[in-house]
């Protein structure tokens, strides 16, 4: 007797699902896992807003009201990541090389620099920038003053420094000691040893854990409402303090985390593609 | 007291060397004239790398004179990039720069150091390409080319800073046979065209054919020197012979 098709209880006369890599199934479920969470956070903002007084507004209006201003808020928190990570990126660089230095006292210098940073909490660098570093410099005639989101800025740059001193001493001695030797074989300079045949090379490698180190930049930078800088954090605070409503709090910081998701996970996924891409070209 | 072509292009006399504890050359006395070709054979580990290394300072030495073109290298005021400039070095593992064509890889030290015209330049490399049969492979990253042809690329490389003389240190060692005869066919052309070599090499009959001296290095001394019909067949010291027996 033939069996029909799909009646059969046997595995082995099934069709054939499409087979699913280890690493694939942990992001697929971590993106779907994210997904759902928002969809039940949302659900209960709406069930919320059902129970409210027919005579106030609803909640997705008062979603609305604020948006354009926490959205200000928002673009003020990435104009700090991209500060932040253009001084720590340059002064990082600067670190890590200096981590490769013929100096021994050099070397030992900044990589006592780059551990001190990297193995400070956060939000305690950032108050030290805020009280040590004043509110204006002088220099000769003119006054610089100091705001203090540029302060936070600063205290920001700390760590994405020494996280980036490691990217790039660690980028540097993964290319072979051979390459040096040849490279100076053929009468090439220090520096030349360096711009021209170490760092094009590290440069691949090194560039998903620097937008790793940015994505988590980005995500650390609502530190800096708790220093007094106002930003998106600070901003909703406030909004959610003006309307005095319990149940406006859930939905409008899953507004707020949104955002970030959305800015910060094309970032992750972007950077898993880059790593792919380089583990297989090396 | 000038340099002139009849004396010894490289002259090593009682050099030692130690890395910590251990000492790897143990006086080594030998010169090269120019245009000879110099075959050091010996046992792994008896320093002969380090040797080649000595010669144009990537290693420093403890005692003894190098002297390379009448210049002392054991000399703390050297000027290190000058004397590279003269000496052309190739290794076992080619080392060549993963990110540049392999035409790019020629180019980049004479531009660089030499600051050589990027046209005149761009043209011999093309030459030393052809020289080493890669023409075809000139836009090819050093991961799309074989071990052999990697080789090649390595050897036209060190030719583009026209050195005086080459050091090849066991250049085939790690080729398998095939690849391993279009590199020694290059540094023979090489060698009867001229060019001072001092090779190390495990290959004994590339030796026999090419080299005019022979020396047997073990514990970082010279045991045994000679031409090499004499060296090959009356060899005299009985770790040499012990040595051409396994190898031969
Ligand atoms: N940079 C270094 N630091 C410490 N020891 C070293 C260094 N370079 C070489 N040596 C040691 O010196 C000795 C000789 O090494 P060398 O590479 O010159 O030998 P070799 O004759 O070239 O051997 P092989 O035939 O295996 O290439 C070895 O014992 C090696 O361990
Ligand atoms: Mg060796």
């Amino acid at each position: 007797m033939r069996a029909p098709p799909n009646s059969t209880d046997l595995p082995v006369l099934l069709p054939m699902a499409r087979p699913v890599r280890a690493s694939e199934i942990g992001k697929v479920e971590l993106g779907r896992a994210g997904l759902w969470a928002m969809l039940v956070v949302a659900a209960i903002g709406l069930i919320g807003e059902a129970r409210a007084a027919p005579s106030d507004p609803g909640l997705l209006a008062l979603l609305w009201k604020w948006a354009p201003l926490i959205f200000q808020g928002f673009l003020f928190n990435l104009l700090v990541s991209f500060l932040s990570m253009a001084i720590g990126t340059a002064a990082g660089a600067v670190l890590g090389l200096a981590q490769v230095s013929l100096l021994p006292q050099v070397r030992q210098a900044s990589w006592f620099a780059t551990q001190f940073f990297r193995n400070a909490p956060w939000l305690v660098l950032l108050f030290y920038c805020m009280f040590l570093l004043p509110f204006e410099i002088r220099l000769f005639d003119y006054v610089i003053p100091l705001p203090a989101w540029f302060k936070a800025t600063i205290g920001l740059a700390l760590p994405v420094m020494a996280n980036m001193a490691e990217i790039v001493r660690g980028g540097v001695q993964s290319v072979p000691a051979a390459q040096l030797e040849s490279a100076e074989a053929l009468a090439f300079t220090r520096r030349q040893i360096l711009w021209q045949i170490i760092l094009p090379q590290c440069v691949t490698r090194m560039t998903p854990p620097w937008m790793n180190l940015y994505a988590i930049l980005t995500m650390a930078t609502p530190l800096i409402s708790i220093v007094g800088v106002q930003e998106s954090m600070s901003l909703t605070r406030a909004a959610l303090n003006a309307e005095g409503r319990i149940e406006l709090l859930v939905p409008m910081y899953l507004m707020l985390l949104v955002w970030f998701f959305l800015y910060c996970y094309p970032i992750a996924r972007w950077t898993i593609r880059l790593e792919r891409r380089f583990a297989v070209k090396i | 007291m000038a340099w002139t072509a009849d004396q010894p292009l490289i002259a090593l006399v009682d050099v030692h060397k130690s890395f910590g504890k251990t000492e790897v050359l143990k006086g080594i006395t030998f010169s090269v004239a120019k245009g000879e070709v110099i075959c050091v054979i010996g046992p792994s580990g008896s320093g002969k790398s380090t040797l080649l290394r000595c010669i144009n300072a990537l290693v420093p030495i403890d005692r003894g004179s190098i002297k390379v073109e009448g210049q002392e290298v054991n000399d703390p005021a050297l000027d290190k990039l000058a004397l590279r400039r003269k000496v052309g070095m190739v290794f076992q593992q080619y080392n060549l720069f993963p990110h540049k064509t392999a035409l790019q890889n020629v180019m980049m030290a004479p531009i660089q150091v030499l600051k050589q015209d990027r046209k005149e330049v761009e043209e011999r490399a093309h030459r030393l390409l052809r020289k080493v049969r890669l023409q075809d492979k000139a836009s090819s990253y050093p991961g799309e080319l074989s071990g052999g042809q990697q080789q090649r690329v390595a050897i036209a490389r060190s030719l583009a800073m026209n050195p005086d003389v080459m050091l090849f240190d066991e250049v085939t060692a790690a080729l398998d046979p095939e690849t391993k005869k279009e590199v020694l066919v290059t540094i023979r052309e090489l060698a009867e065209e001229g060019m001072t070599c001092l090779l190390v090499t495990h290959e004994m009959g590339f030796a026999r054919e090419v080299a005019h001296r022979i020396h047997f290095t073990d514990g970082g001394r010279i045991i045994e020197s000679g031409p090499p019909e004499e060296f090959f067949a009356k060899a005299k010291d009985p770790r040499t012979r012990q040595f051409l027996s396994q190898i031969l």
